[in-house]
């Protein structure tokens, strides 16, 4: 359904180093398949979403959604393109001054759909799906986080996209909500069989939601697995990077004398990397849920996440 | 101080309101007329924005700078021989209306800009992923959202103008605060003065007070 096919892009700034935000990355994702993205903040992973609908033009590859080369469009057809690529965003980016029944069908009126009377219908069908019909008239100042989730997803529904992509979309949510959103997710993959894309930092959304886990690191994608298999007991992955956003919870070091300093080494030097040099020193028969808690230890004051 | 004094100049105080609220009335809504698409632009085409054009944009803020910071009164003079074209003469109240609006124009300009600015890229990038034209942007998403704080705009504005319009005294444009300066200030009628101080302070609390509850019931972002 989506190929990125050696996609990378990159941030040139006037005086600046250009930054390489996503590096090479090839990527297939299979149509009605949720595909979980997930990395530490600045990994490239909300650049490589932004890929998808071209929100963020590459600076080299090919974008594929569906049967259409969405990089080889013009502005004008890219536009049409989108109405069928349905997005979310972690602060819900809903118009404050519209009712959340205006909010949903603004989507239609970009989508070309002229008719109020169909507009406001099918804008009424959508907020159905979530459940939130009952605050149509409503503000999106009236509504919980969660709430205003799911009027973004009902506004990215309305136009029936085949694809829907999600960027930290319970990122901003308490993990209450969380799972309510990401039921809401599951349903509309399974009843509707849209393609989900979900890029977020946080693993348990990955579990719980995901058919694959893409992960990535500084701009590439390092690794990908079945998220199924984060539920096996022995499986572990492949790169440091995974193993630490394995790793379940957060644990602070809080006993014995507080560190003064963290070395500029360890300053610089990104997660994986400690991971890495952890492991180095570290001593025999390590599990991957070790490896977090010695890292954890490593990076106090300076490594919440 | 007496009554009498106020009494008799009350027909000059009559007209000099009308000129007031003819220039007010004239000049604050073409500023709101040609300065909203232009802090529109400004923003649009600002680095960063919808679809920027650093240069151009870079051209248009300078004149825009430019005439917002010439002192009134000189914009006032310099600009009386593109007056006469304009409505043929260059005293008056018709006449002082053109420099007005010259120098609420950049002016409103630039709060829309702000205005706008302010709401953040959220709704934006959002619209943008929904396949949505920039027209369709503006109109729908950024216009709507910036409703409140473009009715405050308006009403700063007319306030500043309210005071600004006293200066144009000075190529015969009357109205209620040259009414003070002239009879007030110049003839030591101190009354007169007065009263018509009160009158303008009681324009400017009436329009800042109209401005704040339009603005207060136009704006969603905050429950009732």
């Amino acid at each position: 359904m989506i190929s990125l096919r050696h996609v990378s892009t990159t941030f040139a700034a006037r005086g600046k180093e250009p930054v390489t935000a996503v590096d090479d990355v090839s990527l297939e994702i299979p149509r009605g398949s949720i595909q979980g993205i997930i990395g530490f903040s600045g990994a490239g992973k909300s650049t490589l979403l932004r890929n998808i609908n071209l929100l963020q033009r590459p600076t080299s590859g090919q974008v594929w959604v569906g049967e259409t080369e969405l990089t080889s469009l013009s502005s004008e057809q890219l536009r049409q393109a989108r109405h069928q690529i349905g997005m979310i965003f972690q602060g819900f980016n809903l118009v404050n001054n519209l009712t959340v029944a205006q909010n949903v069908e603004l989507s239609l009126k970009f989508a070309g759909v002229r008719d109020a009377a169909a507009r406001r219908r099918r804008a009424a069908e959508a907020l159905e799906i979530v459940d939130i019909s009952e605050k149509a008239s409503g503000y999106p100042a009236q509504l919980s986080g969660g709430q205003k989730q799911r009027v973004a997803i009902a506004r990215a529904l309305a136009t029936k996209p085949e694809v829907l992509l999600c960027d930290e979309p319970t990122s901003a949510l308490d993990p209450f909500t969380t799972a309510g959103v990401l039921q809401y997710l599951a349903d509309v993959n399974r009843e509707f069989g849209i393609t989900v894309v979900v890029v977020t930092h946080e693993m348990e959304v990955i579990k719980a939601l995901a058919d694959d886990v893409a992960v990535m690191e500084n701009g590439r994608l390092v690794e990908r697995f079945a998220a199924h298999r984060l539920r096996d007991t022995g499986f572990t992955p492949a790169t440091s990077i995974g193993r630490y956003l394995v790793s379940e919870g957060i644990t602070v070091d809080r006993s014995g004398p507080a560190r003064q300093t963290v070395s500029a080494a360890e300053q610089t030097q990104s997660p994986a990397e400690r991971a890495e040099a952890t492991a180095a020193t570290g001593g025999p028969g390590e599990s991957a849920h070790e490896t977090p808690d010695r890292i954890l230890t490593t990076v106090q004051g300076g490594g919440r996440l | 101080m007496s009554w009498e004094t106020i009494i008799q100049r009350l027909p000059e105080i009559q007209v000099a309101m009308l000129e007031t609220f003819a220039m007010i009335g004239v000049a604050i809504p073409l500023a709101v007329l040609f300065g909203t698409p232009l802090g529109i632009w400004l923003y649009n085409h600002a680095p960063g924005g919808i679809s920027p054009t650093p240069k151009s944009h870079a051209i248009v803020s300078g004149v825009v700078n430019m005439v917002r910071s010439f002192p009134f009164l000189i914009l006032l003079i310099a600009i009386i021989p593109f007056t006469r074209l304009l409505v043929g003469t260059s005293v008056g109240t018709a006449a002082a209306i053109v420099p007005l609006t010259i120098n609420a124009i950049p002016y409103f300009a630039r709060l829309v800009e702000q205005n706008i600015t302010q709401l953040g890229p959220g709704a934006v990038e959002a619209s943008r992923a929904m396949g949505a034209t920039r027209g369709q942007i503006i109109r729908n998403v950024l216009l709507v959202d910036a409703k409140p704080a473009i009715i405050g705009s308006i009403t700063i504005t007319t306030v500043s103008f309210i005071s600004y319009s006293a200066m144009v005294g000075l190529v015969g444009g009357g109205g209620i605060g040259d009414l003070a300066i002239r009879y007030g200030y110049y003839r030591y009628e101190t009354e007169t003065m007065i009263f018509a101080c009160v009158l303008m302070v009681a324009l400017v609390t009436f329009a800042q007070w109209s401005g704040t509850r339009i603005a207060r019931w136009t704006d969603k972002r905050v429950t009732a």
